[in-house]
């Protein structure tokens, strides 16, 4: 009964660079329509935490399930895990909408193009049906009026409502967003951030790495803060932000 | 004085003619070295050093070794050793014995050569971000590779890729020297029945030069649409 409701299962991730442990062993669940907002020092493993749902990062071990499907992963000659069919990761990547700091558009497609790439070569949209639906969500995040322009004549802000855009599109059982403020001038970040909070309201599913303290208070239901590699602290983000338990989380929130 | 201008102008339309073995030369070698380049480059940056060794030693020795040296190896060396095999009687041979497609065979290899080591450069610069954003929408390799990673580095070198066809161009003239009639192969040849040294070849480098015109303006507008994505 419970497990139907879970959108997104994180179980168990461990992941090293070298001799370095990034994450030593990191499980959640998103239920369906959850905010969940990751914060944490940087080199707390956050990002890196979010690269591995995807598999944009090889966990070394762990488990990622998404709506009840586990990804099936075999052991690399590295010792990292690797999903061991690549029809299954490509499906599970197009449910998996993800928005970068650094926007990642592709610099030689319109902002049209950037948003009906997916659809069309992914789910194999005909162009038609792909350009309504960009046009509808270009709409959406304001910036219809860029629609063919390239992503070097945007701003970073509208660089990053394309983005946001672009992953919508693939119509994702979950959205991940990894720093999607981090890398805009302070006079844009609220434009972002205004379409995040819609997504929010709309009860999408996210998983959101942040340093918008505000942000995170206001649209997470869950709040998670990340230290060395482990949840040190976990719950609705009044009773995280407001009541620290741990030592860290109090020196966290010491600076903001 | 006039005279001299007058054999000038009186050679153009027999050079003018020679001029499309010349565009052949160059298309074909172009198009040619450009897949095959890519090949190469890609073979370059495989990771798997049994795709890798082979096409680094193929770009380095076509690179280091001059044009002329590769297309005598290739018409004397490669056309002396295949009178002994069953290429003699197979159907091509008519074709084969020519010196022309032995200089399409040495421009194409030498300009797949320097194709491969401009694009492993194109490909090597393009922005790790923009891979992941095509892994992470589900796109699958092959997509990633033509619609992201070739498709933004050819944009991105397209400059250099098209100064190395006007280039290729004007080395053409080297495959005079292997029987072919080009532009200079016809030049030399009216030179030898006219006993005219200049006439001939300032003829000849006037229609050179008003191809590479007609060329150059053909890629310009090309070049300018396929990079307007650019910044400035």
């Amino acid at each position: 009964m419970e497990t139907e409701e879970i959108a997104l299962s994180v179980r168990d991730i461990h992941k090293t660079f070298g001799e370095n442990k990034v994450l030593k062993g990191v499980s959640f669940d998103a239920r369906s329509g959850d905010v969940i907002s990751i914060i944490g020092s940087s080199g707390s493993g956050k990002s890196t935490l979010l690269r591995c749902i995807n598999y944009l990062e090889k966990p070394d071990s762990g488990q990622i399930i998404l709506a009840g499907e586990a990804i099936e992963t075999r052991q690399d000659k590295d010792g990292s895990q690797y999903p061991l069919d690549k029809k299954q990761l490509m499906h599970m990547r197009s449910r998996l909408g993800m928005v970068f700091q650094n926007f990642n558009l592709w610099d030689h497609r319109t902002v049209l193009e950037n948003i009906t790439e997916g659809p069309i070569q992914v789910l194999n949209w005909s162009k038609k049906r792909a350009v309504a639906q960009a046009e509808a969500l270009m709409e959406k995040v304001g910036i219809i009026e860029k629609r063919d322009q390239y992503p070097s004549q945007l701003s970073g802000g509208q660089q990053q409502r394309v983005a946001i855009a672009r992953a919508l599109a693939m119509e994702p059982a979950v959205m991940l967003f990894d720093e999607p403020t981090s890398a805009l001038d302070p006079e844009l970040v609220s434009e972002v951030v205004a379409v995040i909070r819609t997504l929010a309201q709309e009860n999408r599913t996210m998983v959101m790495v942040t340093h918008e303290m505000s942000l995170a208070r206001e649209i997470s239901s869950h709040l998670i803060f990340l230290d060395d590699g482990r949840i040190e602290e976990q719950g609705p983000p009044e009773q995280v932000m407001d009541n620290p338990k741990s030592e860290r989380l109090r020196q966290f929130m010491g600076k903001f | 004085m006039m005279e001299f201008f007058g054999n000038v102008i009186h050679w153009l339309p027999d050079l003018l003619a020679a001029a499309p073995l010349t565009l052949l030369l160059t298309v074909v070698a172009g198009v040619f070295g450009l897949v095959v380049g890519t090949i190469l480059a890609l073979a370059r940056l495989s990771g798997s050093p049994l795709l890798a060794w082979p096409a680094y030693v193929f770009m380095f020795v076509m690179r280091g070794t001059p044009l002329l040296v590769q297309l005598y190896l290739i018409y004397y060396g490669l056309g002396q050793l295949m009178p002994g095999t069953w290429v003699r009687h197979s159907f091509l041979w008519p074709y084969l014995r020519e010196g022309l497609t032995f200089a399409l065979f040495a421009y194409s290899m030498n300009q797949a050569a320097y194709n491969a080591e401009v694009l492993r450069g194109a490909i090597q610069a393009i922005p790790k971000g923009q891979i992941e954003a095509a892994k992470a929408i589900g796109m699958s390799r092959f997509q990633i590779l033509w619609r992201v990673r070739l498709h933004l580095a050819f944009c991105n070198c397209l400059p250099v890729l098209i100064s190395d066809i006007i280039i290729l161009l004007k080395s053409t003239a080297l495959a005079s020297t292997i029987t072919v009639l080009e532009l200079m192969g016809v030049a030399r040849v009216i030179q030898r029945q006219s006993l005219q040294i200049y006439e001939p070849l300032i003829a000849c480098g006037l229609v050179y030069f008003a191809v590479v015109v007609v060329l150059t303006n053909i890629m310009g507008p090309v070049e300018k649409r396929l990079t307007r994505f650019q910044k400035g």
